[in-house]
Parts: structure tokens; sequence; C-alpha cells
């Protein structure tokens, strides 16, 4: 049963990335490139220290999005709303936080919390929705995606939100956050352990509160009542109901959590790169967590080595303009890697399904020998 | 027994005093002469011509056919039960496969190998949902991921180094798919006789109601490219095949009860992948439609979350064909109304009008049923949207962008009762098991 467990824990992911690779390689025979100088240039650029940096700088919000959308996930409750969630709380938060001026240490807390309350409620309302009306949260949050970006625009447009001190700045943006919302990156911490950085390579203080939100997620889920009651209403939803847990409830508890750590996503950006919240601000991020949940099975630690595959791929197919090969074979194996890994996994859970009604029929069996030859 | 109508159904519609017809096709035409009649009003009171002009439903029409094939698409895959989420992806192929055929090729080529590249996202949700069981959701969420990493990769390769083509942008394609337009009505070819247009001249003539309506008609039936025919013809096929046809039924009962099906000898397995598969390539040919007629060439990011609309004009269709149609016509029109809004005569504003009128009438009528709390909400969002159009010089075009989403999300909201999904859908299912 170990052996088992290890080999699904370790090898399936593994059997998943080696069919990202070989789908991959055909793909390039096919359009006549030798697969071979792809993934050498890919390793070779992915393999110096400021691309390993940027693969890690990255990673951070596709982990907090994928946290975001494993704790639906954990219920079985689909929230694809994670994309308009944290780009409804980013420009809150860039709008609310370039309006105070706090110390340091009040000033950050603050606009992660705005961000948090506003993914949150943003989120509670498919929950609400679902509840009160019976409307599919997948649907609902697919059509609040859209109609989020549509508002975020318009209010960018509106001279309320939009900081224009020149006329003639054509790109709507919101003010840029003041100098005590932005977060210290870790260089000067981490080179006192001895580690140097090459020039101009940060690594961003957002890590640590990944990190952070990456424990409090563990011991949401695993440790505490909440958690209990979530895990139990995705595995089985009519024990869950039999043992006193309200689905009501719980659809829109869980609902207002993801949105919570949805609102955290754009916080990395917000807080350690671009301080403030304009057309360039990043999209996507909520799909791909959606990916990396997926790939990484809904757990903090697959999660966090997921999000790093999926934005190491993406930093390593820079290497590939070196060799005139199109960076988008990074694109195909991503997906590629997404489709077999939930495809491995189910064919794992069909076969683990099938031992342990094979090892329950041999005990029954076994008793039933020891009771007729007793 | 199992034959017998229930009474209360006939009994129903003959109970009310204004019965609708049983037919259906009377009953669509009922509907958008009802429509016609209501935008001509309109017009009259605001005098925004643009309302009810050809132009104005010609354009609405070029821009309904993506989402409606989109939202046939999402039917013939959620009728065997199967819930796609991937339409998007799908499209994305589709204006692929129609930008490279069609330059290569061909317009007719780019239409078929639009349908043949969605078709192959079709399978592959298909691979992963019918024979490996994987959730709906999750599948089409890695194929809309999938699907422009893809293309890109391939606009990479083929449109790179072609005239006018970039990775982002295919080169131009110079053939279309030909036009029609209705002999003797709008001008039209009868048999090499050029016929006049009594329509647009009729339409000329700012008659109320008689204009109006030949404007709408010529602006439905002149110049039509053949490809938004073939789209429109799809909607009576659709509905032939999936509600007249014995393998219509098959694919149907698979989405109810593919248990019941099974136990009958239908192939479920091959019909859920022939009904995904259809699905793919109508999202495919949807897909198609924006490069050949609208954009005349493969441009990255051109089908702008227009799946997600035909999944929309899905669910405000109730899964049937007809509804699709009315719901991807409805959001079709808000976006030509949209293109053509200008300060002024802003035809948007003009239908803001009558939201508020129709929802004083909501209002009013649940006043009367003694439904207090929703004609309070009706007639506070009627003063609401009423001070707007009192205000407003013009709309954001951002309030059009959101419509199809917001009347979508509405629908989800109010008549959540009258929808009816299939009933096995999204339910993984394997032969020999029931769960």
């Amino acid at each position: 049963m170990n052996r088992r467990k290890l080999i699904e824990l370790v090898g399936a992911p593994f059997a998943a990335f080696g069919v990202a690779v070989v789908v991959s390689s055909i793909v390039l025979v096919l359009a006549g490139y030798n697969p071979l100088d792809a993934f050498d240039a890919m390793w070779s650029h992915i393999n110096g220290t400021d691309a390993l940096i940027d693969a890690i700088n990255d990673a951070a919000p596709y982990y907090v999005s994928g946290l975001a959308a494993a704790i639906g996930f954990k219920m079985g409750l689909f929230n694809i709303g994670v994309e308009g969630q944290y780009r409804m709380a980013a420009f809150w938060a860039a709008v609310i936080g370039a309006k105070v001026s706090l110390p340091a240490v009040l000033h950050v807390p603050f606009i992660l919390i705005v961000a948090m309350l506003v993914g949150g409620a943003w989120a509670s309302v498919p929950g609400v929705l679902a509840v009160k009306r019976n409307v599919n949260v997948v649907i609902s949050t697919i059509m609040l995606n859209s109609i989020t970006v549509a508002l975020v625009a318009l209010w960018l447009k509106d001279s309320h939100f939009r900081y224009r001190p020149n006329p003639a700045d054509l790109v709507p943006k919101t003010k840029t956050l003041d100098r005590s919302a932005w977060m210290p990156d870790l260089n000067a911490a981490i080179e006192k352990i001895g580690f140097h950085f090459p020039a101009n390579t940060r690594l961003h203080g957002y890590l640590v509160l990944a990190a952070v939100i990456g424990a409090v997620f563990y011991v949401l889920v695993w440790r505490t009542r909440f958690g209990f009651d979530l895990r139990m209403s995705g595995a089985n939803p009519s024990a869950a109901r039999a043992s006193g847990v309200n689905p009501n409830r719980m659809i829109v508890m869980t609902m207002l959590m993801s949105g919570a750590l949805a609102g955290l996503v754009g916080m990395g950006q917000m807080l350690s790169e671009g301080h403030l919240f304009g057309d360039q601000f990043p999209t996507g991020l909520g799909f791909a967590g959606i990916a990396v949940a997926l790939l990484g099975r809904n757990h903090p630690a697959g999660i966090a080595f997921a999000a790093f595959v999926w934005s190491a791929l993406e930093t390593a197919s820079i290497g590939l303009s070196n060799v005139e090969i199109p960076q988008e074979i990074a694109k195909i194996m991503q997906g590629t890697l997404l489709l077999s890994a939930v495809v491995v996994y189910e064919i794992i859970k069909r076969q683990s399904a099938a031992a342990t009604l094979r090892a329950a029929a041999e005990t029954t069996r076994a008793k039933a020998l020891e009771v007729s030859t007793a | 027994m199992t034959a017998t109508v229930p009474p209360e159904t006939t009994n129903r519609a003959a109970g009310r005093r204004f019965a609708l017809p049983e037919s259906a096709a009377l009953r669509w035409m009922i509907y958008a002469g009802g429509f016609v009649v209501v935008l001509s009003v309109l017009r009259v009171v605001t005098g925004v011509n643009d309302l009810t002009a050809g132009g104005t439903f010609s354009a609405a029409l070029l821009l309904a056919v993506p989402i409606l094939l989109a939202g046939l698409g999402g039917l013939f895959a959620e009728r065997v039960g199967v819930i796609n989420i991937g339409l998007e992806g799908m499209m994305v192929l589709g204006t692929f496969g129609a930008g490279w055929a069609g330059y290569e090729y061909g317009a007719w080529w780019g239409v078929i190998c639009a349908c043949l590249f969605g078709a192959l996202g079709g399978l592959l949700h298909a691979v992963a949902t019918v024979t490996f069981g994987v959730d709906h959701i999750i599948s089409g969420v890695a194929i809309n991921i999938i699907a422009p990493g893809v293309v890109r990769f391939l606009a990479a390769i083929v449109f790179v180094g072609t005239s006018g083509g970039a990775i982002t942008q295919g080169p131009r394609i110079s053939s279309n798919t030909g036009q029609f337009s209705l002999p003797l009505l709008s001008g039209g070819n009868l048999f090499g006789w050029n016929t006049p247009d009594p329509l647009q001249r009729i339409a000329n003539k700012e008659w109320f109601l008689v204009s109006d309506l030949c404007g709408v008609v010529h602006g439905l039936t002149n110049g039509v490219a053949m490809y938004t025919v073939l789209a429109v013809l799809l909607v009576p096929a659709s509905a032939y095949v999936l509600w007249r046809t014995p393998f219509g039924l098959r694919l149907r009962s698979i989405g109810e009860k593919p248990e019941a099906a099974d136990s009958l000898g239908v192939n479920v397995y091959l019909m859920k992948y022939l009904g995904v598969a259809i699905s793919g390539g109508l999202a495919g040919l949807g897909g198609g439609i924006l490069v050949i007629e609208n954009g005349r060439r493969f441009n990255e990011g051109q089908t702008a979350n227009r799946g997600f609309i035909g999944l929309a004009a899905l669910i405000f269709g109730n899964w049937r064909p007809g509804g699709i149609a009315s719901g991807a016509g409805l959001f079709g029109f808000a976006e030509a109304l949209r293109l053509r809004s200008s300060p002024g005569a802003d035809s948007v504003l003009a239908v803001i009008l009558l939201a508020t009128v129709l929802l004083a009438l909501v209002s009013l009528n649940a006043l009367r049923t003694r439904k207090y709390v929703a004609a309070a909400i009706s007639g506070a969002v009627a003063i609401v949207i009423g001070v707007y159009y009192w205000q407003a010089e013009v709309v954001p075009t951002e309030f059009q962008f959101m419509t199809p989403y917001v009347a979508t999300l509405l629908v989800l909201i109010f008549a959540s009762k009258r929808l009816r999904p299939p009933a096995a859908e999204g339910k993984p299912w394997r032969k020999g098991q029931t769960t």
C-alpha cells in the first residue's frame, strides 16, 4: 500500500511530464526542428541564477492562485472566477492603497486586507447565487470574469480613480502606491547567509507571503474542523450532510476563502513590482492557477512544485529564441502536461479504487473461509 | 400509458387568454415581429434611425453568427451530457484552420479546415472526458489553455514570412465564400437577371413600421455571406437532427439517461464522441467565420471570449436551437449597436429607455400580483436607469460588452426554474457502472 502511494505521488507527475516531453518532441519534429536542440536551449537558459530567480518570482502568484482554486476543488466547487476576483481585488487595493498614508508596517498589511476583503466579497456573489437561486458556480463565475474585465476597464477610465497628472497621458492607470506600501525584497536577508545575487536581480518579498499562505492553507484544510468539513463535503457530500455539515454554509464560506486568496494573487505585482494598477496588469494568472492546482493535486506542497514547473517552463522558453525555435512550444508543453496529468491521476484513482475493492473481497473471502473451517 | 400526453399541458395553452400557436416556426415569427414593432416604436420616440436601419441588422447578423455557432456547438456537447467549457479553445483552433487553409487554398477550404480543427479540439475533449473520465470542467479549462498555445506555435511556423503575416496575424485571405441576396425582394440575382430591390426603396421612405420592417428584412437578406447562410441554416438543421431523427434521439437520450440508452443497445461512448466532435466542429466553424468574413485574416485573440458568450447563449436559449439563435441574435444586436452608436444619436441609449419602460411594466405587474419586494426592486432599478437615460450623453462601450454576460446571469437568477438542462449533464459515465 505504501509503495503504491509513493508511486502515485512521485511517479504520476513524472509520467505526465514524460508525456508532455514526448508530445512536444513530436510536434517539434513535425514542424522540422530538432527537439534535442530545443530542450538543450531551454535547459541552458534556466540553468543560470538570474533566470532561476525570475522563475521563482513568477511562480509565487501562480502558487497563490493555485491555492485559491484548490480550496474550492477540495469540496468539489469549481471557482473558475479567480481570474476576475484577483483583478477586482487588485484594482481596489491599488485605488484605496494609494489614498491612505500609513507607516510601512501598517500599509502593506492594510492593502493585503483590502485585497482579501474585495476578493472575498466578489467571490461570495456566485456563492450566494448558488445557494439562494441555485445558479451553477462554474457558469456564474465565467460570466462574472467577463463582467469584471468590463467593470474594471470602465472604472479605470473614470476620473475618480484614474491618475492623470499629464492630460497627454493616454494609458489609463491608478496612482503609484507610496514607498511605504512597497514590499522589501529578500536580497539583503539572503546575502547575510552568504549567497550573492547577480546584478539587477531581486528575490521578491512576496515569496514569504506566498509561503505563509501555503502554511495557513495546510493548517486550515488538514488541521481544523472547517477543513475536515470541507474535505468531507468534497469526498462524500451526502455523508457530510448526514453528519450535520450545512452544505449551503460550506459553499458560501469556501467561495469567500477562495476569493480572499484570489485577492492576494495580484499582490506580488502590486507590492513587489509595478506598484499600480493599469492596462498592463497581468492577466491569465487565475486560469494558470487552476492548472497549477490540478497539477499539484490540491496539496500546498504539490502546488508549490507545480507552480515552479509552470513558471520555469515559461522562463526557460526564452532560451529558445537563441536557436530560432518558436517559444510557444512551452505553452504546448504546459497544456499537455496539464491534460496528461489529470488523465494519469484519473487512471490511478480508478486503479486504486479497483485495488481497494479487490483487497476488501480478499478479506471477506478469507474471513468466510475461517468461519467455514472453524 | 407511455405515450399519453399529460392533460395539463394541452389544457394550459387553451386556458390562456392569448394562446401562442403550437407550431414553433409560427411562434418564432410572432416573437420576431413583436421585436420589430417595439424597435420601430422606439425609433419614432427617440429619433434614432439606426435602430431599424438595414446596416445595423446586417452588422448584427455578422456578429451574431460566431456566437450562434459556438452556442450550437455547446448544444451538441451538452445534449450528450458533456459540459464544454472548451468552446473558446475550439473556436481558437478554428480561427487558425480558417486563416491557414483560407489563405493557401481559398475561402471554402478555410471553412472546412476551421470545422476540422475545431473537431480535433472536440475529440481531445472527448478522449479526456469520455474515455478517461476526467472532469468536464477540468478538461475544458485545459483545452482553453492548450489551444492558444498550439495556435501561436503553428502561426509562428506558418504565418511568419508570408506577405503581411506575423506570429499574431495571418496573411490576408483574398477570396470569400460568395454573397447572397434574396431575389425579387432584396435585389438578388435570378438566373442572371438582376432583380429590383423593392425592400431598400420602402425602407428609405421612413413609413412607420412598414419601412422599419423592410429595413430589417433588407439588412438580413441583402449581400449576406454564404458562410452566414450556411450558419443560419444550421439552426433548423440542428433542430431537425436532434429532434426528428433516430440519431438525434440517441444523442439526446445519452444526455438524459445514459444507462437507459445503453440498455437499449445504443453505443454510448460512440455517441458521446460524435456529439463532442460535432460540438468542436461547430465551434471551429464559429471561429472560422470571424476569420473569413469578419476579419479577412487570422488575428490572435480574435475570438475575444465569444466561446463563453456562446455558452451564455446556450443557457439563455434553454438548450434549444431556436433559443440559442435568439440569444445569439440579441447579443449580436447589442454588439452591432455599440459599433454603430455615435454621440447624439446613441442607439444604445434608446435601448436603455426601452429597458426602463419594460422594468416599470414589470414593477407594475408585480404590484398587481402583490409581490411587493419584486415590485420595489424592479421599480428602483427602473428609476436608476431612467435617471441615467436623462443624464448620459454616450453609453460607455463597456456596458454593451457586459450585456450578454449580465443577461445570462439575470436569466439564471430569475428564470432558472424554467431552464431545463440535460439531466445527465456533467456526470461521468462508465459502461456497467451505475453511480
